[in-house]
């Protein structure tokens, strides 16, 4: 009875919503000019990393005090994970470890690149972050490297690092009235720093969403 | 009627089947994954959209760039949560109301 009811509004629902995109007029707000307009002084020149880190920048600040949140409640939540010995995965070969340890070096080189190239083409802070949890994933999978069991300083710095660059740049650009309004001329070096920031914290907080789960929960 | 809105009516069609399947599935990994097929959805509405009438707008792909990555975050948690309550409970499921 209830499912027939759910699956009954989910198609009426579908079907209203696909009525109304057929009569939906052209939209009053050009964004893409919009923002094709001030590209010159945004201080990048691919329009979604300017849009990501400067026209909108509160939203990405928002996202990753989100991420930090999300990694600081997986944390709380997962009980007293034992640290765990990689050497006993299954995976853990010495040729799989070696192509784990060899692929490092490259992938590190790809997340900089994509870091360096989203001012100017697809890419940017969270492409590369994502390479980095990738890497971090695959050397412990690879038996090379243990699970997060006991997160010390040096890795509870490097999760919340890229917030706090973030939130102490905006901060710091309150003196001059706006939140996150970049002076024209330094915009470009500001972003590059975020992002930079972002990308350890991401990839950081990517990878520990698997790491601090990575083993047997507690009988 | 060009592929933007066709992406839009696609997007519109899985949030409906996603809503469905949280509404109707017990079992929580199911379950989780019927909230991504949701997100999923919603994300092809705000892209397809975006570029019916010419280029892709630069806004919404930043906008949802930035979804996908929450998205990932709060599928993590869904998942460690889960994880608790099954070293908690043994239980993997909704447990059925009284009421139903």
């Amino acid at each position: 009875m209830r499912a027939v009811a759910v699956i009954l509004s989910a198609a009426a629902f579908a079907g209203i919503v696909i009525a109304q995109l057929l009569r939906l007029s052209t939209p009053v707000v050009d964004l893409p000019a919009l923002v094709g307009e001030r590209i010159p002084v945004s201080g990048v020149a691919h329009p979604v990393t300017a849009v990501l880190l400067n026209f909108r920048g509160y939203d990405t600040l928002l996202e990753i005090g989100v991420l930090l949140l999300a990694a600081v409640i997986v944390l709380a939540a997962r009980g007293d994970e034992p640290a765990m010995n990689p050497a006993a995965l299954p995976s853990a070969e010495p040729p799989i470890q070696m192509f784990a340890r060899a692929t490092t070096g490259p992938m590190i080189v790809v997340a900089v690149y994509l870091l360096w190239a989203g001012a100017y083409q697809p890419g940017g802070a969270f492409q590369a972050g994502a390479v980095l949890a990738a890497m971090a994933v695959l050397l412990y999978l690879a038996g090379v490297t243990g699970n997060w069991a006991k997160p010390g300083m040096a890795l509870r710095a490097g999760l919340t690092g890229g917030f706090l660059l973030f939130l102490g740049v905006a901060a710091s650009l309150l003196i001059r009235g706006v939140l996150l309004q970049y002076p024209v001329e330094h915009a470009g070096q500001l972003i590059l720093l975020i992002e930079a920031g972002l990308t350890v914290s991401l990839g950081l907080i990517l990878a520990s969403l698997f790491l601090f789960l990575a083993a047997d929960p507690p009988r | 009627m060009n592929s933007g809105l066709v992406f839009a009516m696609a997007g519109t069609l899985l949030f409906a089947l996603g809503t469905a399947g949280v509404l109707l599935v017990r079992a929580l990994f199911r379950r989780i994954l019927a909230f991504n097929v949701m997100g999923s959805g919603a994300f092809l509405v705000l892209v397809g959209l975006a570029q019916r009438t010419g280029p892709p707008d630069p806004v919404t792909q930043a906008m949802v760039l930035t979804g996908i990555v929450v998205a990932v975050a709060a599928t993590a948690l869904a998942l460690a949560l889960v994880r608790r309550l099954h070293a908690l409970t043994g239980r993997l499921e909704i447990q059925q109301r009284n009421d139903e």
